[in-house]
């Protein structure tokens, strides 16, 4: 009796956290556990088989004095910069898209096809397309210079023609999200604007572009992590070569704990909590920006 | 009610029955990487050990290649099987440190083996114990395009030097002298090898894998003094090509020679060469009277400490071992048996010409990813890769191999 009356007296609270259950065990069992056990390993060496030993801080005192680690963090940096080339880009083409004629859909939906195929297709087209003496870039090069540049096994190039790969299906991204944006774009107000005189980039910059705000949000935040988390690319063009020059830091860090050569699950659990420490930088920066936006309104 | 109970009571018996049948013929599971030829070979393989032992029934268990080299560390802790495929050498010791794998020198003794397979015991000892057997092997050495050789208007080099001058010639013909493909690392191992075992002898090489030696020792340099002098000969971009598409250039006559393993025969004669243009020879002498030494990597089957049925697997290691089983064994894999006692195919030139090159070999390489541990193996195998496109950036990459060499033996 006095069990039923209690549920009834705080069901309006209690209700959340039952629903709520589900989700925050599953969160607590696949992201919160393991990122704190990444960082308990990170302190030990260990090959995954045989006892553990304590190093404290010896995996990330080798880390400072790693020469591969630095050329992966450069790469993620050069990945995070280039890679915001897709949303400028995704929003022009949505905006080039965003018109009504006949078979649009159809032109769409040939934009949207890169997102569609998988990472690993993706970078097996591109590696074929640099692949040294029939390639197509590398054929076209040959042509107008008379000598060709395999991209992926030059150190110089490397990442940017990876990085070319991984834009491919990201503006794809960007363009949908911008798309489904501009369609809440209020007719109103563009109706307003243009009696005002607004035309062109005017109208762009001062009418279209702060509607668009929620979209770019999104775009900015799935472009980061995208670049923060481009593995499979790097796995499927290079595998991190030539001699570990387009290593990024999530690529390192399978390589050192789990790649034939590797077994280091103390080091590999030292660069995965850098990693981690630089997204959370990122990360905070978003959840702050909700967080306001949210109190805002 | 009565006769329900009769019903169980058969019900029951049958079970039974059917329960001893099962215990008569003992289960022994084999985990295994084979492709699709080598299962087969291994498959036939199986079926004559049934025959001849019908109360043993052996489960094949294969993995994918590649997937088979991390999934072993899983079932070897997780789920046990009785045998297990790997390599010998320095690949098989963090297992043997780890307990992993049983100590198998009783079936070794028992079965005189330590003459038959003597050939590689040294491979197969750690601590002065045997922790597997080998069941097959195969030979590396150059492969070339005989054609390639009539069109550059050269002859097959008796030595070093004439390799090296034949290089000139294939590039005036407009033909690369050496390919590789090391997109995957490995290849341009094989290369490093030979140079150093030839510059240098296999006593210096196994000290340099074993981490006795300093790799900006002045010994490690003239092995890069060597190989600097073909570096200009070798297909360009080698970094971005898979080992096949080098072979493809082989078979295209626009690469004439490869360093490789007998594995990559196969792969050329799908491409259509034939016992007529393709060639095979034993790595020329560089430094003049060092015994010769050749790369010879070495799959085997070992017993995991957690086995359920060990007396069997050893039953089946015996059987692996015999000369009988490797010589089928290997005609169907077209590959070498590590069993001095069993015979090869004299039909196929490639296979006779492996036999001849490593059974009169002073000693035997595993190669340079399986005799180093295998972080100095990356490191060596990335520096190997960035000196056939950069030779100018030597030093760096020596001084580079000295610090990881630091960090790995300790």
């Amino acid at each position: 009796m006095s069990a039923s009356s209690s549920w009834k007296a705080n069901q309006r609270r209690l209700a959340p956290w039952l629903f709520l259950t589900p989700g925050i065990v599953m969160f607590l069992i696949y992201v919160i556990v393991p990122i704190f056990q990444s960082m308990w390993i990170s302190f030990y060496d260990w090959d995954g088989l045989g006892a553990k030993t304590w190093i404290g801080l010896g995996n990330y005192i080798e880390l400072i004095d790693d020469d591969a680690f630095y050329t992966s963090f450069k790469n993620n940096i050069i990945w995070l910069v280039l890679y915001m080339f897709a949303v400028p880009a995704g929003l022009m083409i949505a905006i080039f898209l965003n018109q009504t004629i006949r078979g649009m859909r159809f032109y769409k939906s040939l934009f949207f096809f890169p997102f569609v195929i998988s990472q690993v297709v993706v970078g097996l087209m591109f590696s074929w397309f640099y692949a040294p003496n029939f390639g197509l870039l590398y054929k076209l090069i040959e042509m107008l210079t008379g000598q060709g540049v395999a991209i992926l096994a030059d150190d110089r190039f490397v990442t940017y023609g990876i990085i070319a790969a991984g834009l491919w299906p990201q503006i794809a991204y960007v363009m949908i999200l911008y798309l489904t944006g501009l369609n809440n774009v209020a007719p109103d107000q563009i109706e307003a604007a243009r009696l005002d005189g607004a035309k062109g980039w005017k109208m762009l910059w001062y009418v279209i572009i702060p509607q668009l705000r929620p979209a770019t949000f999104i775009a900015v935040v799935v472009t980061v992590i995208g670049a923060l988390r481009s593995f499979d690319l790097v796995s499927v063009m290079t595998d991190g070569g030539p001699y570990g020059s387009s290593r990024v830091l999530s690529f390192y860090m399978y390589e050192k704990a789990l790649s034939e050569y590797g077994f280091r699950m103390g080091y590999g659990a030292a660069i995965a909590v850098v990693l981690f420490a630089i997204m959370m930088v990122f990360i905070s920066g978003f959840i702050w920006k909700m967080w306001r936006d949210e109190t805002e309104r | 009610m009565v006769r329900f109970s009769k019903g169980a009571l058969a019900v029951v018996a049958t079970l039974m029955m059917s329960g001893s049948a099962f215990a008569e013929q003992r289960v022994l599971k084999y985990n295994a990487d084979f492709d699709a030829t080598p299962l087969a070979a291994m498959q036939a393989l199986i079926a004559d050990f049934e025959a001849a032992n019908p109360d043993i029934k052996v489960e094949l268990n294969n993995f994918d290649h590649e997937g088979y080299k991390t999934a072993i560390r899983n079932f070897l802790t997780a789920d046990s099987p009785d045998l297990a495929n790997w390599y010998a050498g320095n690949r098989m010791a963090p297992f043997v440190n780890a307990g992993q794998f049983m100590d198998v020198t009783d079936v070794w003794d028992a079965n005189n083996l330590g003459d038959a397979l003597g050939a590689t015991k040294a491979s197969m000892t750690i601590d002065g114990k045997q922790w597997g057997v080998p069941y097959t092997y195969y030979q590396w050495g150059i492969y070339y395009n005989k054609d390639a050789y009539k069109a550059a208007g050269v002859s097959e080099p008796k030595n070093w030097e004439e390799f090296v001058a034949n290089c000139e010639k294939f590039k005036a013909a407009g033909i690369d002298c050496l390919t590789t493909g090391t997109k995957a690392l490995w290849p341009g191992a094989g290369i490093f090898d030979y140079l150093d075992m030839r510059v240098n002898g296999y006593e210096f090489h196994m000290d340099l894998t074993a981490g006795k030696v300093a790799w900006t020792d002045d010994k490690v340099r003239n092995v890069f003094k060597e190989w600097a002098r073909i570096q200009p000969y070798i297909t360009a971009n080698a970094a971005a090509i898979d080992w096949q598409d080098a072979a493809a250039l082989l078979v295209q006559g626009k690469a004439a020679n490869y360093v490789m393993g007998n594995f990559a025969v196969a792969t050329f004669k799908q491409g259509g060469m034939t016992n007529d243009n393709l060639g095979f020879m034993v790595f020329p002498e560089i430094t003049a009277g060092l015994p010769r030494a050749e790369e010879a990597p070495t799959d085997t089957i070992h017993i995991p400490a957690g086995a359920k049925n060990v007396a069997d697997a050893k039953t089946f290691l015996a059987y692996v071992a015999s000369a009988e089983a490797q010589t089928k064994l290997n005609a169907a894999l077209g590959q070498l048996p590590t069993n001095k006692n069993a015979t090869v195919d004299s039909a196929d030139p490639y296979i006779s010409a492996g036999f001849a090159e490593l059974s009169s070999a002073y000693a035997l390489a595993q190669f340079f990813d399986r005799d180093a541990p295998a972080e100095m193996a990356k490191a060596g195998m990335e520096g190997f890769q960035e000196f056939m496109a950069k030779p100018e950036n030597l030093d760096a990459i020596l001084t580079r191999l000295e610090k990881v060499r630091g960090q790995v033996y300790k």
